[in-house]
């Protein structure tokens, strides 16, 4: 989009000194990279000192470990995405047994059409896309199937996280994940629930997202 | 904006025991909890040398990148706009509300936004700006403007917020309960966030390799701006533009580490474009504000040029001596501390602004700490500089503005007596027997405020190594 305004901008920009200065050069790889079993307690120590919940679990055994978490909760409704393989999983596991369960709510619609129920639910399950052991974060890709609103507006969050998608760092993250060349609409970070200390630095949690962040790491 | 002197603001603030309490608490604070996250002062070195080298990098690129971020937002499907002042920047984004006869906005921290002073442009157009960040929430409830870059209420303690609220939201109870002053935020701005149409955010970074926009915080506040409303309004100083995505992990590991001694915020949130075909919720228009206001003029001095490196991470007000006395406020203007006192006079001209560059000791502590190794010591000193500069145009807006005779007849005796043997001895051995009656007068008179008379030497050091010699080993 060409302007006055912009071609004025760059005018000026190009007509000053010029520098060559070079790209500096990458950060020489860690010595060695921390194997998985370092990977997934540097995660779960660095979630759980930001107040997250982290459960590692073996693959089989995780969808008995969210009921009895959601149980002991008591809550009345849970957000989550049909169309994902977590999502089949857990209409599977609710057909089976929903006592003491929430009432599943698919994100099957558009959020014009779903927000007075999203933002009266009381939680959301979702797949975390990776992770990155150095900071304490978990990586999340919304998409068509999986909308973003759903790790953001109830106050519990729940990321379901595969233990082989942890990486060392951020920057390994996004040369093995190859981001640059394929950037979701939405990629986020997430290190725990939200939190703020606008107030004399006292820490508070639940200011504006969820108050809870819970992370399932499936081995 | 300021109307009296930065000295009558600063006395004023010096005389304020809670705001000083305050400052001094969380300055100090800060500073440990920086200290902790960057304990490795080695590593601390390199990272803060490759965070310089990436920026400086960045603006030796800045037309050529400006230009290949505008190309891959449009290609990602946001609308890149320019803007050459704060006047033109605030039209755009009234012009995307009215577009969608929208009267409210709902608003992520954003320090661009306040240097278009923006909220009170917009209330002049009849619509309502609406802060959602806990702070800034704080400080519109009370019609103030923010006192730090991160923590924009840090001047006010629990108990000054607790009756901020108690009177100005309704139905809030009177608390000092700081869980109980969040829950209150909460549930005030959820209906906002549920209700308003349009969000409006800053940008701490913009790739250009992707068109990717980066934010950072910890609230959820920006989230929710950036995601729920149907339009997402981001503006942006020019300077923010970035090569390339893997430039963000040290930039981000230096930026939150500085701001607020966290390995990482609770939300990195990138930004590549508004919903997509299919995609169930996110803003269906995103709009890029790219904000010059001066900055290319900075950017003709290679010397002034460093200023642009700039993350806005608030580390060197959290350092400053200066600052830690007497808060935000007292600067006069948006962005207060160091960076504020080397920004400042070089968009707002240096008759208006200039007095930021003496308020410094030049002690350098937030040269030491600034994650991007901004030579701010060497930048005030140059404004001082410029300020009395007799040299012709060009250089920064008001150059030249301090120049006074006095000053300048003062430097050309002073030459002439160093110049002139004669002269000079005849001075110095008439100073010697009458310098102590010097009347402390004209501009001597400041400089003897905080300082004792200088004592003459009844023989001058030139005559007694002539007299004397020098003893020679």
């Amino acid at each position: 989009m060409s302007s006055p305004a912009r071609d004025r901008i760059l005018e000026r920009l190009q007509g000053a000194p010029r520098q060559e200065i070079p790209r500096p050069e990458a950060p020489p790889p860690l010595a060695a990279a921390p194997d998985r079993g370092a990977r997934v307690a540097r995660l779960k120590s660095l979630l759980e000192a930001m107040r997250a919940e982290v459960h590692v679990v073996p693959s089989p055994e995780w969808l008995p470990r969210l009921k009895d978490l959601l149980r002991t909760r008591s809550l009345q409704t849970l957000v989550y995405a049909p169309d994902t393989s977590i999502g089949a999983a857990l209409r599977a596991a609710w057909e089976e047994d929903p006592s003491g369960l929430p009432a599943l709510l698919p994100y099957d619609r558009p959020v014009e059409a779903f927000k007075e129920t999203l933002f009266a639910a009381d939680a959301a399950v979702t797949t975390a896309a990776g992770a990155v052991a150095d900071a304490g974060a978990i990586i999340l890709r919304p998409d068509a199937h999986e909308p973003r609103l759903m790790s953001l507006v109830p106050p519990l969050h729940i990321a379901v996280l595969a233990a082989d998608a942890i990486y060392p760092s951020l920057g390994d993250a996004l040369r093995e994940g190859g981001w640059s060349a394929d950037m979701p609409t939405n990629l986020i970070l997430v290190s725990g629930p939200s939190k703020t200390a606008d107030i004399e630095l006292t820490l508070a949690f639940g200011v504006h997202g969820p108050k809870e962040l819970v992370v399932l790491i499936l081995e | 904006m300021a109307t009296e002197s930065f000295e009558k603001r600063a006395d004023r603030a010096l005389g304020d025991a809670q705001l000083r309490r305050n400052f001094a608490f969380a300055m100090g604070n800060f500073i440990l909890k920086r200290q902790a996250v960057f304990s490795d002062a080695a590593e601390t070195e390199r990272l803060r040398a490759l965070g310089s080298a990436i920026k400086q990098r960045a603006l030796s690129r800045l037309p050529e990148l400006l230009t290949q971020l505008e190309a891959a937002c449009t290609r990602n499907g946001i609308r890149v706009h320019w803007a050459e002042t704060t006047a033109v920047a605030n039209r755009v984004v009234l012009e995307i509300i009215q577009s969608h006869a929208a009267s409210r906005v709902v608003k992520g921290k954003s320090m661009v936004s306040e240097e278009m002073h923006l909220n009170a442009f917009l209330a002049s157009h009849g619509i309502e700006a609406i802060e959602t960040d806990l702070g800034e929430f704080i400080i519109q409830l009370n019609g103030e403007t923010p006192s730090h870059i991160i923590v924009p209420a840090i001047h006010k303690n629990k108990a000054q917020i607790a009756k901020i609220f108690h009177e100005k939201v309704p139905g809030a109870p009177y608390t000092e309960e700081v869980a109980e002053l969040n829950a209150i935020a909460r549930r005030t701005l959820r209906r906002k966030f549920y209700e308003v149409g349009i969000g409006l955010s800053g940008v701490n970074f913009a790739v250009a390799e992707t068109g990717t926009l980066c934010l950072v915080e910890n609230e959820g506040n920006g989230r929710m701006c950036t995601t729920v409303p149907a339009v997402h309004i981001a503006v942006m100083g020019l300077e923010k533009v970035v090569e390339k995505l893997e430039d963000l992990p040290p930039l981000l590991r230096l930026l939150t580490g500085s701001a607020t001694g966290q390995l990482v915020t609770t939300y990195v949130n990138l930004i590549t474009s508004p919903r997509r075909e299919g995609e169930k919720d996110g803003p269906r228009e995103v709009h890029l504000v790219i904000l010059d206001n001066g900055r290319s003029r900075i950017y003709q001095d290679p010397q002034l040029r460093r200023t642009l490196q700039c993350v806005r991470c608030g580390t060197c007000l959290n350092h400053c001596p200066v600052y830690t006395r007497i808060g935000g406020h007292a600067y006069g203007f948006v962005y207060p501390g160091p960076i504020g006192q080397i920004l400042t006079p070089q968009v707002e001209g240096l008759e208006k602004a200039g007095e930021l560059a003496f308020a410094s000791s030049l002690c350098g502590a937030c040269e030491e700490v600034c994650p991007v190794k901004i030579p701010i010591t060497e930048l005030l000193r140059r404004l001082r500089d410029e300020s009395y500069s007799a040299a012709p145009d060009g250089g920064v807006p008001g150059r030249g503005c301090r120049q006074n005779l006095v000053e300048r007849l003062a430097w050309k005796g002073w030459e002439l007596l160093n110049t002139h043997p004669r002269l000079n001895r005849l001075a110095t051995a008439l100073l010697g027997r009458a310098g102590e009656y010097l009347p402390p007068g004209g501009p001597l008179e400041r400089w003897m405020r905080y300082r004792s008379q200088p004592q003459f030497a009844p023989r001058s050091l030139h005559r007694r190594i002539q007299e004397e010699g020098i003893p020679d080993e």
